[in-house]
């Protein structure tokens, strides 16, 4: 289960939220003016990319708000959520690092922390 | 109980179990003893008792093969009734006073099995021939195969009732989380706690040590257990830090998630659990820091019948032997392609037995080889074992020369005496864990085993996780690990934290793989079964058949020969299979890969996974305010998304059908009662509130005057309908719009997605107020005299009070708003009252109604009448490929209107196609007969011979049509769905609706409705078959 930033409630469990799709797809001011297939492309074709995606959530559960969380499908690591109306740079790829062969030491290294024990204390 | 007699196979000399403290059990019927600190396996082997099962498919006996969680064979079934447990495993039971476990999958007993003809049938049992046997005749496979099958499949027997257990979720954050207590993780603790960090250890064993309390290693001076014992009360006495033993991680998941299973109870036997002591554990760990110390399983060795009961790993009987005092046998074999294993004859030796290590490769000279040597023990090197004797005790081994190529035997067959036999093919890296985290692993080939092959930020393998087998190292990458988690949090690392000096734990394997032993005959040939996954009867010659018929990807191999699937999940022999498939298709075992590891690591209880959420808890119970005068009438109830809504209300022992009718009769003849509280209601207000809802309905809402109540329908942006409901004008800027039931939520998480992405310069509220408002519908000719015996103040004059309007007063001295709007068609009156004053009016109208033959009715009625008006239920009559058009709704889409949601969808060229289905009545030329909702509707009568073998009766107890294989080159084309269907009081037969293509043009034709055996023909009609021009609405 995803933990999920909600940009106004903070980190939340993933049964909160409802998805709501690929972000920054904005109804056409006049759909009359589009023709069959450009309107067939604002309402079934979406990116559905490997890797980076910019999708919409709702914290359905909490406050109701929409906004977006920028995710990698691939590995599920969220790297922001963010309001409506702004917007987010797209990280470049992570290369996956080969792990150190030395079998002692460990196979990996720690991640840094996610924040300190002081800045959840501020949360709480 | 009486006490039975010392276990013969108990042995003197340290151990972890307490002989002074003896406890008292049963297997099949025989009582025996055993000791505290014992697993139902160690005392099982304490008492000279190997055979424990019989396989899934061959029922050939089986013994224990390891001493842990990775166990194969010894599945029990615990105690009797409904607290039973089927498909323990007796390696991680933990012995208590009075256990009783029986041998599952067994007929009469495990010792005579009538299941074991199944092996003369083995020719016919290799992999693939449930497809195979069973595809010939479908007759063959309802008749005798499947009902066979079904009785012969599965171990052990799920309890008949429910679960009298309690068990609790548990959700928990932490700075770090390791996994596994043996010297690896221990050290990892140890290192972490104390820094300020919340730490969990956590370790699925009921004493934590891991390997080390198997072995005669020390630490710092000391006893490995005693340093365990000191570090354990150290990182127990750390604050921030909890330790969980008898508990499993048994799931990884993305943000370093995890999912571990504590086992509170069991081992306390018949104690009953309560809502205040639960019998287990699901904790939801989110952890910053992983760090996976669950070391390795040893690999079973694959060579002809090498499942016989006294066969084991080597390091299962390391730690019978010096665990749990508990000596597997007297004349041991062990057969080792690598150092490691020695430990197990050293330690096998020293208890008494006597040991014969039979090496496979040709040069064995490590300090371990060495060590046994000078304890006196015989070494051959570059030998196989083409045979074991004895079925259901070992009684010794056949041994051959190999070939220089290790492939063949060669010189003469000898005969070793044996009364077990411990193999060790090598060790597995536990990294079930690593990989449900996306972990990628890599094939070592040194240590011929895959290990974690990327890092992963967050996680660190160490010790047998990681391939790392030496006690030294694993202190120090422990130490250092565990440190380094700790600063990664945030905290100071400690100084102090240096591993300590060891002695022991040899980090050289030395291993020389050998994936399948050679034997007097290819094993396709052979006579004896090479095993590769004991569970499931899969053996090297199933593989080689998958490998020839074309099953050589992993994955397809695990399927087609079921390596690795059941409780186990392959954990001693998956590698094996996999090697040996890379061998036999000329591939690398890197190439051939492993298949993927998922959760849950071991098996979890149901009951866990469920916790509290059971019964009345699974779900929330939205209930209205007129709810519990429905349960004192008798309601019967219907689920409509969380609500209870009366169903219908049964009188004198009436069944639903009379019910139903009575309640049909009393609408349309006098006045009844609706519950209709749990219709969405949503506020909406603001300067834009008119302009808002024009765009999210078809029709125009903008128009609408104050005071006034229209029907309105939503729909998609595809165009398709997705709601319906009313809409009133309170004031210039405040409406309020109903919602279906189970459409509340939705609708309401539609409109504000509009207004905050997409119109956000409107000016407009939304606020759900379905629960504060109760709402009564009053439905019938009678309907206002009934209002007017309570309502004063507002003229219902029809003419004064017009329908589709609603008024403000008070009924029964109540504040209320009544809407004149009618699902029925009769006159109605929808009152609507502060929530809390929902009973006094339903009671009032009751009181005051009993002289006009007031009818509380329920939502079937509801069905009925509006069916008969013809009006539609949103999910019903729809399915969201349906469009106003298709409903013969047009009426309700604004041509005005510039946009709305879904306005540009309905030129799409598809729904412009003049051979969509539409909507309309239908009659069963039978007027009995009512056909079942879903019902296909098709062009010409089918003809429907009982044709075939076996026809198993259908819901009426009459033969279910199977079509003649000629048949089946005819299809009959559908023309529709039957969407409503039900019986008509008012026009007393059945009537109903259907979706039928370009049925508006086909009105007066007849199609055919295949029920069972039969076809019913239907008539298609006009959808209203009740007042049609609309007069009884205004009573």
């Amino acid at each position: 289960m995803l933990l999920i930033t909600c940009p106004y409630c903070g980190e939340r469990p993933e049964t909160e939220f409802h998805y709501g799709g690929e972000a920054h797809v904005s109804r056409p001011v006049d759909p009359s003016k589009l023709s069959d297939e450009e309107w067939a492309e604002f309402l079934f074709v979406r990116d559905n990319k490997k890797g980076f995606y910019k999708e919409r959530w709702v914290h359905s559960a909490g406050c109701r708000r929409w906004f977006n969380v920028l995710r990698n499908t691939h590995t599920h690591e969220i790297v922001a959520s963010y309001k409506v109306g702004e917007t987010v740079r797209v990280p470049k790829a992570t290369p996956t690092r080969k792990a150190n062969t030395a079998r002692s030491g460990g196979a990996s290294k720690p991640a840094p922390a996610r924040r300190s024990r002081t800045a959840q204390a501020t949360v709480k | 109980m009486k006490a039975n007699t010392p276990p013969p196979f108990r042995i003197d000399g340290p151990a972890r179990i307490d002989g002074q403290r003896p406890l008292n059990f049963s297997f099949n019927g025989r009582e025996m003893m055993g000791h505290v600190g014992d697993t139902l396996a160690s005392a099982l082997i304490a008492n000279g008792v190997h055979l424990v099962a019989r396989s899934m498919k061959y029922h050939r006996p089986r013994g224990i093969i390891a001493s842990g969680v990775e166990d194969p064979n010894s599945m029990v079934q615990l105690g009797t009734g409904a607290g039973t447990e089927p498909n323990a495993k007796a390696t991680v039971v933990q012995l208590y006073n009075g256990l009783t476990a029986t041998s599952v999958n067994v007929w009469p007993s495990v010792e005579t099995d009538i299941g074991a003809v199944n092996q003369m049938l083995s020719p016919f049992m290799t992999a693939g021939f449930y497809y195979k046997t069973f595809m010939p005749s479908q007759a063959f496979w309802n008749r005798v195969a499947e009902p066979f099958i079904r009785n012969a499949a599965g171990f052990g027997k799920a309890p008949e009732s429910g679960d009298p257990d309690f068990y609790d979720h548990c959700h928990v954050h932490c700075d770090v989380l390791v996994v596994g207590a043996g010297p690896a993780g221990l050290a990892a603790a140890h290192a972490a706690s104390g820094t300020g960090a919340r730490v969990i250890l956590a370790d699925e064993q009921f004493e934590m040590g891991g390997s080390l309390l198997s072995a005669d290693y020390d630490i710092g001076d000391q006893p490995a257990v005693e340093w365990v014992g000191k570090t354990l009360s150290a990182i127990e006495g750390a604050e921030e830090t909890t330790v969980l033993p008898r508990t499993t991680v048994v799931g990884l998941y993305d943000q370093n998630y995890a999912i571990a299973l504590e086992r509170r109870t069991d081992h306390l036997g018949a104690a009953q659990s309560s809502p205040a002591s639960v019998r287990q554990r699901l904790w939801h760990i989110r952890a910053g820091q992983i760090v996976l110390a669950t070391g390795a399983h040893e690999r079973a060795m694959v060579f002809a019948n090498n499942d016989r009961p006294g066969v084991m790993l080597a390091d299962a009987a390391r730690t019978f032997v010096r665990r749990y005092a508990a000596l597997p046998g007297r004349r041991a074999v062990l057969i080792t392609n690598n150092d490691h294993a020695y430990e197990a004859a050293l330690a096998m030796n020293g208890a008494g037995a006597s040991v014969h290590v039979l090496d496979t490769r040709k040069q064995p000279a490590g300090a371990l080889p060495d060590a046994a040597r000078e304890a006196g023990i015989a070494i051959e090197s570059n030998v196989t074992i083409t045979g074991v004797k004895g079925a259901k005790r070992v009684s010794g081994v056949r041994v051959a020369d190999m070939t220089e190529d290790a492939t063949g035997i060669t010189g003469a067959m000898r005969d070793i005496e044996a009364d077990c036999v411990l193999m060790s093919g090598g060790y597995s890296p536990a990294v079930h864990l690593f990989c449900h985290a996306q972990g990628k692993l890599h094939y070592d080939d040194e240590l011929a085993c895959f290990r974690p092959g990327i890092e992963k930020d967050g996680i660190a393998c160490i010790g047998g996780t990681n391939g790392d087998f030496g006690l030294k190292s694993c202190l120090e990458s422990g130490y250092a690990t565990g440190d380094a988690a700790a600063r990664a949090s945030g905290f100071k690392g400690r100084r102090a934290s240096r591993a300590p000096a060891s002695q022991g734990g040899q980090d050289a394997l030395a291993i020389e793989p050998i994936w399948q032993l050679p034997g007097e005959k290819a094993p396709n040939r052979s006579k004896g079964k090479f095993f590769v996954d004991f569970q499931n009867d899969t053996t090297a010659a199933d593989i080689a058949l998958a490998a020839r018929e074309g099953f050589d990807s992993v994955e397809h191999m695990k399927r087609y020969t079921l390596t690795g699937f059941g409780t186990d999940q392959g954990k001693i022999g998956n590698i094996n299979g996999l090697a040996i498939l890379a061998q036999l298709t000329g591939r690398s075992i890197e190439e051939t890969g492993t298949t993927t590891f998922r959760p849950p690591y071991t098996p979890v209880t149901f009951g866990a996974l469920a916790g509290r959420a059971v019964g009345d808890q699974l779900d929330p119970i939205r209930v209205t305010a007129i709810h519990d005068s429905h349960v004192h009438h008798g309601a019967e109830f219907e689920d409509v998304g969380q609500w209870k809504r009366p169903w219908y209300f049964p009188v004198g022992g009436e069944t639903m059908h009379e019910a139903v009718r009575r309640e049909c009769r009393a609408v349309r003849s006098a006045v009844g009662l609706l519950d209709a509280s749990t219709l969405g209601k949503i506020d909406v207000s603001g300067p834009d509130a008119a302009e808002f809802l024009d765009r999210v309905y078809s029709n125009m809402m903008s128009t609408l005057k104050v005071g006034y109540v229209r029907y309105g329908l939503m729909l998609g942006e595809d165009g398709m309908v997705s709601d319906d409901g009313t809409v009133a004008r309170l004031s210039d800027d405040r409406f309020i719009a109903t919602t279906t039931t189970g459409g509340a939520a939705g609708v309401f998480e539609k409109l504000e997605d509009y207004l905050q992405t997409e119109w956000m310069d409107l000016k407009v509220y939304l606020t759900s107020i379905t629960e504060q408002w109760a709402t009564v519908a009053v439905a019938g000719p009678k309907a206002r005299q009934l209002v007017e015996r309570l309502c004063g103040d507002i003229d219902l004059d029809p003419d004064a009070f017009p329908f589709m309007t609603f008024r403000e007063g008070t009924v029964h001295g109540i504040p209320a708003r009544i809407f004149r709007i009618s699902f029925t068609g009769e006159l109605s009156y929808e009152i609507n009252v502060a929530w809390h004053h929902g009973r006094a009016l339903w009671d009032a109208l009751i009181d005051a109604g009993a002289e006009l033959g007031v009818t509380p009715y329920g939502t079937e009625t509801m069905h009925v009448l509006r069916a008969e008006k013809g009006f539609i239920i949103v999910g019903q009559e729809t399915d969201g490929t349906v469009t106003a058009d298709d409903l013969g709704m047009n009426w309700i889409v604004s041509k005005k209107k510039h946009d709305f949601i879904g306005k540009r969808s309905l030129s799409r060229p598809d729904n412009l196609r003049t051979d969509r289905k539409q909507l309309v009545g239908i009659l069963p030329e039978d007027g009995g007969i009512i056909l079942p909702e879903g019902a296909q509707l098709v062009e010409r009568a089918v003809s429907l011979p009982q044709v075939g073998h076996f026809q198993p009766p259908g819901l009426d107890g009459q033969p279910v049509y199977r079509p003649k294989k000629e048949g089946r080159g005819s299809p009959v084309p559908i023309q529709g769905h039957v969407t409503s269907s039900y019986w008509s009081d008012a026009l007393d037969r059945s009537f109903g609706l259907a979706l039928i293509k370009n049925g508006r043009e086909r009105i007066g034709e007849t199609l055919f409705a295949p029920i069972e055996h039969r076809t019913v023909p239907v008539r298609i009609v006009d959808p209203v078959f009740y007042d049609k021009d609309g007069r009884r609405r205004d009573g």
